[in-house]
């Protein structure tokens, strides 16, 4: 299709469709999923497990995570192709193993405003699943501004909870997604 | 007209043998038009409060399974969501948009080019963003370890390219037209020819993965995928247009595919305020 409407008047947008099987060779990419160098200074680990509705893990789900640095300041910098180990560009890209697992090197992110609760921006594509979801992951230690969250609030508490990351014994993060099930995650629309 | 094979249709390879409780082409598609009807009544009558691209999609049977049950709450985005990573040359050389040249010698297959604008939802340019494909081989081969499908790979084609959008948000590929292929969806279950996209826009919100497609393909009505998307226009619109003055003679074939990111879970046409 060509787009001809005169710039100003709104146009429609061009519908997602699903990731499929084989984007293994074309999307997830050295490095992507560290966001912080492993090992450096505030680097955490986020990880967890991506399940379907019967339970068994989705070995060909591909996440991508977007989120401000640990000052909650949105990065700007370029390089999340490839990085120079020491930029923080905030965006990290991987696919899940054949059991379902994901992992992440990154930082705590602070608030982007202050008082606010601070999460990291999560985007969910797999084989099988029609277009993109959303989803958020909240750190779990602020528990005043979780609280007051507006949006938060209006979850029924195990709506919440699908939010809300755990705190690891290392300091890291661990952080399940369901796509389909009893614990399904909430996810969003704009 | 599309001739639909039923249980007579002559045996698969091996390696593509459905199971015996797979349903046939004639079924699958029966039951894509029973939900694009339910669709356009629940359109019609207001009662439709979904996106373009149906996530509860049975025919497509992969997603049983992994589609969400409830609806997603809808939500105001915040300042990250509302911003989105910065991509530029750093990442992408300009060598990785022609697919083409990524070996020591020639893909087979047709020659084209792929030449779009990426534009937000007021037809603005979206400048310096990244563009990935990823595709078949003109054979319907992936480079992938789990695509089963007796075609032969091109040691010359991998099928995975990135561009930087330009001030203009205009993108550019060149490539190998990519062929259709079997999956095991149902039985004799065939994809029209596509070539992957992955987008980014101005904010997180409106990041899109979809698929292009070539016009006037046998397959469309048959293919679970593509008609995922219930809306006529909505489908029409992933496909590319053949342009002759971006053809090169006697070299390569030239499309147009212009995408638009709206970041907009409801469609522009519903009325505002009832969120």
């Amino acid at each position: 299709m060509i787009v001809s409407t005169p710039e100003g008047q709104p146009i429609p947008g061009t519908a997602g469709q699903t990731i499929g099987p084989f984007f293994a060779f074309g999307l997830p990419y050295e490095g992507g999923n560290e966001i912080a160098h492993p090992w450096s200074p505030g680097a955490i680990v986020l990880s967890g497990t991506v399940y379907q509705g019967d339970g068994n893990p989705i070995p060909d789900a591909m996440l991508e995570v977007w989120q401000a640095d640990a000052d909650g300041t949105i990065p700007r910098v370029r390089g999340s192709l490839h990085r120079d180990g020491y930029g923080f560009t905030g965006f990290g890209r991987t696919g899940t193993t054949d059991d379902g697992r994901y992992l992440f090197w990154t930082r705590n992110p602070g608030p982007t405003e202050p008082g606010r609760a601070a999460f990291i921006s999560l985007i969910v594509f797999s084989r099988g699943l029609p277009d993109k979801l959303h989803t958020r992951i909240y750190l779990p230690d602020d528990e005043a501004a979780l609280a007051a969250d507006p949006f938060l609030s209006s979850l029924s508490e195990a709506e919440r909870a699908t939010l809300i990351a755990v705190r690891t014994e290392d300091g890291g993060l661990r952080h399940d997604i369901h796509l389909q099930g009893e614990k399904e995650t909430v996810f969003l629309a704009y | 007209m599309t001739m639909i094979e039923g249980a007579d249709a002559p045996p698969a390879p091996e390696s593509l043998l459905a199971a015996p409780d797979q349903a046939t082409q004639r079924e699958i598609v029966g039951e894509i038009e029973a939900i694009q009807a339910a669709h356009a009544k629940a359109v019609a009558d207001g009662s439709y409060r979904g996106g373009q691209t149906l996530y509860d999609f049975p025919p497509y049977r992969s997603s049983i399974l992994r589609h969400p049950t409830k609806n997603p709450k809808l939500v105001d985005p915040e300042t990250i969501e509302l911003t989105s990573p910065a991509f530029g040359q750093r990442d992408v050389a300009a060598i990785e948009a022609d697919l083409t040249l990524q070996h020591s010698g020639e893909p087979l297959g047709e020659r084209m080019v792929v030449r779009g604008r990426v534009l937000d939802g007021w037809g603005r340019p979206v400048r310096g963003q990244l563009v990935e494909i990823w595709q078949a081989n003109s054979a319907g081969r992936y480079v992938h370890k789990r695509d089963q499908h007796p075609a032969p790979l091109d040691p010359n084609f991998t099928g995975a390219g990135r561009a930087i959008t330009d001030d203009q948000g205009w993108y550019e590929f060149t490539t190998i037209k990519p062929g259709p292929y079997p999956w095991r969806n149902h039985r004799n279950a065939w994809r029209p020819a596509h070539i992957h996209f992955s987008l980014f826009g101005t904010a997180f919100t409106q990041r899109v993965i979809t698929q292009m497609y070539f016009p006037g393909d046998p397959l469309f009505p048959l293919d679970p995928i593509y008609q995922s998307i219930p809306d006529q226009h909505d489908r029409d619109r992933l496909i590319a247009t053949y342009d002759h003055d971006l053809t090169e003679p006697e070299f390569k074939l030239g499309y147009r595919w212009d995408i638009v990111l709206t970041g907009q879970h409801r469609t522009w046409f519903e009325p505002e305020g009832d969120h």
